[in-house]
């Protein structure tokens, strides 16, 4: 496991004079995966949030070669980053063992990303795909996409006089990464550094196409004050709205299991784009999003011990101590 | 700011869109975004590191496994070092900018 | 002059036979009529093991030019191929590919845009893509087709550029002919070790590729972009003269046939070529002074050298196998006519569209097209844009 007193005396990765916002989880995320993958790591980014505000030209925020293409093709240009490596590799022209990582939006990746992320799984490239999920398109604007929840105000489908924010429930994208028979699949959190870190440890030692959650705090688009980004990561997996777990070879594994599950009412309560929840006309509509949510933590225990029944649980090793906040 | 410097013109830039180099954007000073500022309380510290962690603009200067000083180069005031740290009491006060500038204490790190 | 060997093989076995011997480090497609073939016979040389290259079969050609740019960014020579819709569907990809001056080469097979959805050839495809700052390189036959695959691969990373090399789609892609091939070695010889710049696989070198430009740095990039297709005509004629020099066949920007003393020429690209040389010799056995002008290059468009080569001839006719669907003619005709008119050189120039879709062109539709020139020189005046061999 990741030491930070060891990961804060390496280079730094992903320096300071990036434009993101004051309190962005995004480059948090980029940060702490970096610290861990080290310097023979190359990146590839979607358009969006983190590859915007890290690369106005001249200026680049990444201590590691990295490349930018397109929005919906991260995965892609990954998986030919890494083909051209296994070439060499193969024609003995390179040694060096290197991490082959991408960034991506749940916009350029729960979304229009879906088709490339799907295909390089599929393929099997040797590659960690990290979405980091603000829940939105925030870097147009804060439009909904297919990871907004229910009842969140964005602005294509925002509160109005007859909507009420978004209708339907996210997709669940983590399922179908894991739907894709790959060996790691895992969902994470900005807030727990030491469950993000060890993921992308444990991710970056495993063979084959590997694909990490983060959910991720947007102070803008989900309106709080900025310090309170790791909080608001912390309290969704509390709540269990963003439940903290890993999928290895097929292998259910919730690291975290809040002794007692919060309801969602205190997490939505600190966010603008929920404002309009706190109508009682809209009450409704957090029943719905806690039905949604206990129903999924339900599904997700159950596929735990479905693979592993309760008896096994002890006898596995490892697991990630939840943050202490 | 810096002196207004004469763009390099399309004969003198690398050839496509390329950067060539690693973490140019610490050229970018992006200190003056702040309104308010993180100030150490060196007594109080135990060099947990969480605020380095967890600093969103790279902007706590370690050495050693410890904390040394905050990079006001960059630091754009989110509080998330303050809000974060785990000691009772804090070892991390966000101070207003303009205090900031008054109050001598104040750590200062130039790069 | 090194040893040849006469095989027997369509537009898409040639180009496949020469990427074989070119041998590049990654080859990342996606299939489609009537492209699918050249993959295809490459995939079953990976699976023989007779290419070093790592094939990767992406699930779309939006992600195959996307799998090209990132092996191509990160040190590779990369090669991909496909046709139409495929084309069109990568389009946003093969402008990120010229602007982040990627050498990668795409053997297109020309075949028509949908709708109607139509697998037989037309130059639509490529057409569609003549601002994406990539280098064109049109081949009449699958001898060119092989011999200028080979040339793009020397071409493209000479001059920063990717490249597309054409064929007729199924009238060559498909299509048995006589076919000159080199051996292995001459191959790799001619085309050489990629030198390497910037690459992403450099950890000690680090770069950005792809950044953000604001209003500041765009136009500049762009400039650099304009610049380098203007030079890279001059990389086309010099790995020409190296090709010459080497396997003893003579390329140029276009072929002049029988264009010196022509009084009336047409001007064409593709296969359609060769049927407008027959047509020529025919005329010229009758005492007419028919040309044809094979244009093999059509980015970057060789403005001064057209002009100069049509300048003296009395009547010019163009043959476009596409549309702008603009009002305005084809878009050959359109380049020559611009062209022509900078070099202070008045003609007037039918185009004729024909082909659309694989129509048909027969050696009377082009026996056609010079009768009407024939018939401009006697001052009968010129026919309007003709959609030669349409139904009317």
């Amino acid at each position: 496991m990741a030491n930070v007193k060891e990961l804060s005396k390496q280079k730094e990765l992903f320096t300071g004079g990036h434009r993101a916002c004051a309190g962005c989880g995004a480059v948090i995320v980029a940060r702490q995966v970096l610290a861990v993958a080290g310097p023979d790591t190359v990146v590839v980014s979607a358009t969006g949030c983190l590859e915007v505000v890290s690369t106005i030209f001249p200026y680049t925020a990444w201590n590691v070669s990295f490349l930018h293409s397109a929005f919906e093709n991260a995965a892609a240009t990954i998986s030919g980053v890494e083909a051209l490596y296994k070439s060499w590799v193969r024609q003995g022209k390179y040694k060096k063992k290197m991490n082959f990582i991408a960034f991506g939006g749940d916009g350029g990746t729960y979304d229009i990303g879906l088709q490339s992320l799907s295909g390089a799984m599929e393929r099997g490239h040797n590659i960690l795909y990290v979405c980091y999920n603000n829940e939105a398109y925030m870097n147009t604007g804060v439009q909904r996409s297919g990871a907004t929840p229910k009842g969140a105000d964005t602005t294509t489908a925002p509160v109005g006089k007859v909507k009420k924010g978004k209708e339907q429930y996210r997709k669940n994208l983590t399922e179908i990464m894991v739907a894709h028979g790959i060996p790691y699949v895992a969902q994470s959190v900005v807030g727990n550094w030491r469950d993000l870190t060890s993921k992308v440890e444990k991710a970056l030692s495993i063979e084959g196409p590997k694909f990490i959650n983060v959910f991720q705090p947007c102070r803008l688009g989900w309106s709080y004050k900025p310090e309170l980004t790791c909080d608001l990561g912390r309290m969704a997996v509390d709540a269990c709205i963003w439940p903290l777990y890993e999928v290895v070879n097929g292998s259910y594994k919730i690291n975290y299991k809040p002794k007692e599950k919060k309801a969602v009412g205190d997490w939505l309560g600190l966010q603008g784009r929920f404002r309009h929840l706190a109508k009682p006309e809209n009450k409704h509509i957090i029943d719905e999003i806690q039905a949604g949510v206990d129903k999924s933590w339900e599904d997700l225990l159950k596929k735990e011990s479905a693979i592993f029944p309760p008896e096994t649980v002890d006898k596995r090793g490892g697991g990630i101590p939840p943050q202490v906040s | 700011m810096g002196e207004k410097k004469q763009k390099p013109g399309w004969k003198e830039l690398p050839e496509g869109d390329v950067i060539e180099g690693g973490g140019t954007a610490r050229e970018f000073k992006t200190g003056d975004w702040r309104s308010e500022r993180p100030i150490h309380i060196p007594e109080k510290c135990i060099h947990c590191l969480t605020c380095w962690i967890y600093c969103p603009d790279s902007s706590v200067i370690t050495k050693d496994g410890k904390f040394v000083a905050f990079d006001y180069n960059y630091c754009k005031g989110c509080g998330i070092c303050a809000h974060e740290c785990p000691v009772k009491g804090k070892a991390i006060k966000m101070i207003p900018e303009k205090e900031a500038k008054k109050n001598e204490k104040v750590c200062q790190k130039q790069i | 002059m090194p040893k040849t060997d006469i095989v027997a093989k369509t537009g898409n076995e040639a180009i496949a036979e020469a990427m074989r011997q070119i041998n590049p480090d990654v080859v990342a497609a996606y299939p489609i009529t009537p492209a699918t073939e050249i993959v295809q016979i490459f995939a079953s040389y990976v699976a023989d093991g007779l290419v070093d290259t790592e094939f990767v079969p992406v699930e779309s050609e939006h992600s195959a030019m996307s799998a090209c740019i990132g092996a191509s960014a990160a040190g590779g020579r990369t090669m991909t191929g496909t046709s139409s819709q495929g084309l069109a569907l990568m389009a946003e990809m093969l402008y990120i590919a010229s602007g982040l001056r990627l050498p990668i080469v795409l053997a297109d097979v020309n075949r028509s845009l949908s709708s109607p959805i139509n697998i037989h050839c037309d130059h639509s495809d490529t057409m569609m893509v003549r601002d994406s700052g990539w280098i064109q390189i049109f081949s009449e036959n699958a001898q060119e087709a092989y011999d200028n695959m080979i040339q793009a691969v020397k071409i493209a990373e000479t001059a920063g550029l990717p490249t597309i090399v054409t064929t007729d789609g199924f009238i060559i892609s498909h299509g048995m002919e006589r076919v000159e091939i080199f051996e292995d070695k001459d191959v790799k010889d001619f085309v050489g070790k990629k030198k390497l710049g910037n690459y992403l696989l450099n950890p000690e070198k680090p770069i950005t590729l792809g950044a953000l430009d604001l209003q500041d740095y765009y136009f500049e990039h762009r400039r650099q972009l304009a610049e380098a297709m203007v030079e890279s005509k001059a990389v086309i004629l010099d790995a020409a003269k190296s090709f010459k020099e080497k396997f003893g066949r003579s390329y140029g920007l276009f072929e002049s046939y029988k264009l010196d003393d022509a009084d009336r020429a047409i001007v064409v690209m593709g296969s359609t070529a060769g049927t407008a040389k027959v047509v020529a010799d025919d005329l010229r056995a009758k005492g007419i002074k028919a040309g044809v002008l094979k244009l093999r290059v059509f980015r970057p468009f060789p403005k001064k050298e057209m002009a100069e080569a049509l300048k003296n001839i009395k009547a010019v006719a163009v043959m476009d196998r596409s549309d702008t669907i603009s009002g305005n003619e084809g878009p050959l005709a359109l380049e020559i006519k611009a062209a022509l008119f900078d070099s202070n050189i008045k003609k007037d120039i039918p185009d004729h569209i024909y082909g659309l879709g694989g129509r048909e062109i027969r050696v009377e539709d082009i026996g056609s097209v010079y009768k009407d020139l024939g018939e401009m020189i006697e001052g009968k005046g010129k026919p309007k844009v003709t959609y030669l061999g349409v139904r009317e």
